[in-house]
């Protein structure tokens, strides 16, 4: 998957100005960025919910458009979990899978993250962190060639994120590509391949984890992200 | 677009709304049955309620179904599924819905006071088929507006001054012009307005069926020529149709744009 030159503006407001990235497979990239700097408007951009005004997003070699195939091959974990709130969360799941029409797999799953307790009650009556259990559920459950998470380790206990790692890593030797945004560096730093530095609407930094740490001579990757926001700060 | 149909016809039909406004019908045609006793005066009496309410209800029920699917419009939105499979399942879902409500609340008394015995049958059918229609025209023009507005009192706001504007100022207007006008022949200006006010021509339709278009004077006469005939009739219907198409067409058209 592929963005290439990505202008997208609301009203006056221009969120993204050019930014280009790819999604290799067997790779995590992360992305970083303050708030404000565009990383939810370039997800939902590469999902089609919001329309770029300029430049150009394929996936699987296909220019995306107006087509809605391509989303087959994507697991999409957003950034809120907003939920038709009546509904129990077997019956969302299983409306999820039936909409998408994908053989789906969640057992694993609901084992991993301890959801089986929850699956016969409303959304509505989920905490914080057990929603963000049932939309890691809907991203994963689908044998997804491109995962995009937007932040999706928000609200997760110490016990939960280390699942959710393993199972990424697992994903990640299984030779999917994984984009997610993150405010947590060390995760980043300890997850991502390759990490995007979004500051502004504009690609900042793009490269190995490695090679940001040297750029800022050995600092830590957090030291390094502080160093860069204070200096445009001061700007 | 049909399983987006089926999980939001799934979803209103646990709405206690969707009851509420089939008791109301429910108990107004069986209230009314029961106390004259008359099958073509309760059309009559029906009409004027169907006329005002199926808009009204089909308007409220838009907007507020729209702002309140906003979550799972937002779930679906990230599916392989094409935008305009998941608003017309969402449009249809809820217009069907109201139908059904409707159709069901006047029908099961009638039937139960033995409408099929008379010869009212087709009155019926009249008054269920622009029932039908309108809240379709109306639901649509809801959602049109809502898609429109982000922001739900605005939405709420233009659906219902169009509601308002369409079952009482529009009439009022037409009545003006027609005061102010009465020495020129107006008639066929009158037919031609009527034409662009679904609620008005679903009561023109209704009253010619039910044979009281004298009460209308010499206009009524004039409708009775064009509207009496096979192709006025079709006419009539191909513009409530209309009615129906272009707002939907034209929501479909914001939501193929608009960013979620």
């Amino acid at each position: 998957m592929i963005v290439r030159d990505l202008y997208k503006s609301y009203r006056k407001h221009q969120v993204l100005k050019g930014v280009s990235l790819g999604l290799d497979p067997g790779r995590i990239t992360a992305v970083l960025g303050p708030n404000g700097s565009g990383k939810t408007t370039l997800i939902k951009c590469m999902l089609g919910m919001v329309i770029g005004q300029q430049g150009e997003i394929s996936a699987n070699g296909k220019n995306i458009g107006h087509d809605y195939l391509y989303r087959k091959d994507i697991g999409y974990l957003p950034q809120i979990a907003r939920f038709p709130e009546n509904l129990k969360v077997r019956e969302l799941v299983s409306m999820v899978k039936d909409l998408r029409n994908q053989p789906a797999n969640y057992e694993e799953l609901v084992s991993r993250f301890g959801l089986g307790p929850f699956m016969q009650k409303p959304l509505r009556n989920l905490s914080g962190g057990t929603r963000q259990k049932v939309n890691i559920l809907l991203a994963f459950m689908f044998d997804s060639r491109y995962y995009i998470l937007d932040e999706p380790t928000a609200g997760l206990d110490p016990l939960s994120l280390q699942r959710f790692k393993e199972m990424l890593l697992n994903e990640k030797q299984k030779g999917k590509a994984v984009l997610m945004t993150t405010h947590m560096v060390h995760l980043a730093e300890e997850m991502a391949d390759e990490v995007v530095f979004l500051l502004e609407g504009k690609v900042y930094f793009h490269g190995g984890v490695q090679e940001l740490k040297d750029t800022y001579d050995g600092m830590n990757l957090e030291a390094a992200i502080a160093n860069i926001l204070s200096l445009q700060e001061h700007a | 677009m049909l399983k987006v149909l089926k999980y939001s016809f799934y979803d209103l039909s646990r709405s206690r709304w969707t009851y509420a406004y089939l008791l109301f019908f429910l108990l107004l045609t069986f209230g009314l049955l029961n106390f004259s006793h008359d099958l073509s005066k309760t059309i009559i009496s029906l009409m004027n309620v169907v006329l005002i309410l199926t808009p009204l209800i089909g308007t409220l029920f838009g907007a507020l179904y729209y702002y309140n699917s906003k979550e799972f419009i937002d779930l679906l939105l990230a599916l392989p599924l094409p935008r305009r499979s998941i608003f017309l399942g969402k449009y249809l879902g809820l217009s069907l819905s109201l139908s059904a409500s409707f159709v069901i609340g006047i029908l099961a008394p009638m039937l139960l006071f033995g409408i099929l015995s008379t010869g009212l049958v087709l009155n019926l059918v009249i008054l269920m088929s622009t029932g039908v229609l309108l809240t379709f025209i109306f639901t649509a023009i809801a959602f049109l507006v809502s898609i429109r507005f982000e922001h739900p009192i605005r939405g709420f706001g233009a659906a219902i001054f169009i509601w308002l504007f369409l079952a009482v100022i529009y009439d009022g207007i037409l009545l003006l012009i027609l005061i102010w006008f009465e020495h020129y022949p107006l008639d066929h200006f009158a037919l031609l307005m009527t034409l662009f006010n679904p609620v008005d021509l679903s009561r023109v339709l209704i009253m010619l069926q039910l044979d009281i278009s004298a009460l209308m004077g010499y206009t009524g006469a004039v409708f009775r020529k064009f509207l009496g005939t096979s192709l006025g009739m079709s006419i009539a219907y191909a513009t409530l149709l209309t009615w129906i198409i272009v707002p939907v067409f034209a929501f479909l058209w914001l939501a193929r744009r608009k960013d979620f």
